[in-house]
């Protein structure tokens, strides 16, 4: 990550990651009892997961919750490459993070309590927990979390706990009610926490002044590309991702398109971009999400065939290989788009795209094939004129790789 | 009743397709491929009894049977 910069809001508020600076800005940890209180918070708020799958918290929590000797994972596993945001708020905001952890397991009566984080952070993250002596009520085990893209995937995450591989795995029952060793478990992704202590302090009423109605609060933001100061930002959510670009200081170039929701998301041509909301309702029409926060903005100088092509190529490396279709198709994708980025002139190779699409999708332990077909789909409607381009042996990127 | 495929266990050995025609059809690597797109396909009553048997006879166990529900 280069220069990282900060627009205001709670999650990034503190000047430094110690546990002294936390407490001068936020007090004592505002436990709220045994009894699903803060579970009803977390309903008011309408806090929904910040990993990517957008889920309502409350709703895992109280799922957990009913359950004998639940256990509460947070998880800052960060495999995607264009997201810094989770090992960014680790490493300024640890105490924000940790009192979500806390009064997570609070909520749900946890038996156990892990913290899965890049190794990268592991130190930081286990000096933080040591200067905690008599604030935290639960132990915290630290757990670290291979660099790799499916690290972070809930099943994945519960066998690296469990300490098997960290790959995903099969799903017949929800992690909810059979998560770790059986138990019923909770994966909540770091910024979520630190969003629970922040409601658990100032209520949801604060909470909800920020976002939409439909999907109230502020998320953490990953911008990068041809943008002035790329890095970490907290927004609202439903703010335009021009006015999102803006807090970053704007276009460094031209833009041709954004891509957003990171590598499992998709592409919005910058006609459309810059004036869309940041929220599930405004990107709906792209076939997009926020997904995780990343967004993407990418130069007229780089083609966004070739951009695609070299980001499949990317997610094919990164299948587990566990699963027939992922393991086979990812790669012949890679390679099909590969040839189209390249100039090869087959003009089959579209149509070898969408056959090669359709085998992939929904078939695999996890959704690493889905999400790749979401990139891949949204670049070949996004870049439809360029694919056309291409087949004539033209490339209208100027002076990018070809 | 939908059959769920774990993936992770599958190795393409074709025992399902052969068994659940109705259902399934092979992909071009040799795994079994839900006939309507869909994650868990749904099976018909009347096949069933055809898809206990490909649940039973999967030599990776790497089928099963769930309520359509769920």
């Amino acid at each position: 990550m280069t220069t990282t910069t900060f627009a205001p809001g709670p999650l990034l508020a503190t000047r430094t990651p110690d546990l002294a600076e936390h407490v001068r800005r936020t007090g004592p940890l505002p436990w709220q009892g045994p009894g699903g209180r803060l579970i009803g918070l977390l309903e008011q708020a309408g806090l929904t997961g910040r990993g990517g799958a957008g889920f309502p918290t409350w709703r895992k929590l109280a799922a957990v919750a009913i359950g004998v000797r639940p256990v509460v994972i947070g998880n800052g596993a960060e495999g995607e490459p264009a997201s810094a945001k989770d090992r960014t708020l680790l490493s300024r905001s640890p105490h924000l993070v940790l009192d979500g952890l806390q009064l997570a397991a609070e909520a749900v009566g946890a038996a156990d309590c892990y913290l899965y984080v890049s190794g990268t952070l592991t130190d930081h993250v286990r000096r933080a927990i040591a200067e905690r002596a008599g604030r935290d009520r639960f132990a915290v085990t630290v757990v670290d979390a291979p660099d790799t893209f499916v690290a972070g995937e809930e099943s994945a995450v519960i066998a690296r706990i469990a300490g098997r591989k960290p790959l995903p795995t099969d799903k017949t029952q929800l992690v909810v009610h059979s998560g770790l060793r059986g138990r019923p478990t909770l994966v909540q992704n770091v910024e979520t926490l630190a969003h629970i202590a922040v409601i658990a302090q100032r209520g949801p009423a604060a909470f909800r002044r920020s976002g939409t109605e439909a999907e109230p609060g502020s998320f953490l933001a990953t911008l990068g590309g041809a943008i002035a100061a790329p890095g970490v930002y907290e927004a609202p959510h439903g703010i335009r991702v021009g006015n999102l670009l803006a807090l970053a200081g704007g276009q460094a170039a031209p833009l041709s398109a954004v891509l957003v929701g990171g590598y499992h998301g998709a592409w919005l041509p910058i006609a459309d971009a810059l004036t869309t909301p940041m929220s599930r309702a405004g990107l709906a029409p792209f076939g997009a999400t926020p997904g995780a926060g990343v967004v993407q903005a990418l130069p007229t100088s780089y083609c966004g065939l070739a951009e695609t092509a070299r980001i499949t190529g990317y997610l094919a490396g990164q299948s587990a290989r566990q699963c027939g279709p992922c393991a086979n198709g990812l790669p012949m994708m890679a390679q099909t788009l590969h040839r189209l980025a390249v100039g090869d002139r087959d003009r089959g190779l579209p149509d070898q795209v969408a056959r090669l699409s359709a085998l992939v999708v929904n078939r695999g332990a996890c959704h690493h094939p889905d999400g790749t077909v979401r990139l891949v789909s949204s670049a070949m409607r996004v870049f439809a004129a360029e694919v056309d381009l291409h087949l004539a042996g033209r490339c209208s990127a100027v002076g990018g790789p070809r | 009743m939908k059959l769920h495929v774990d993936w992770t266990a599958c190795e393409g050995r074709g025992t399902c397709v052969e068994l659940l025609p109705e259902v399934l059809t092979e992909d071009p690597w040799g795994y079994p491929m839900p006939r309507d797109g869909s994650r868990e396909p749904s099976v018909p009553p009347d096949v069933e009894p055809y898809a206990r048997r490909a649940v039973e006879y999967c030599p990776r166990l790497a089928l099963r049977l769930v309520p359509s529900a769920s």
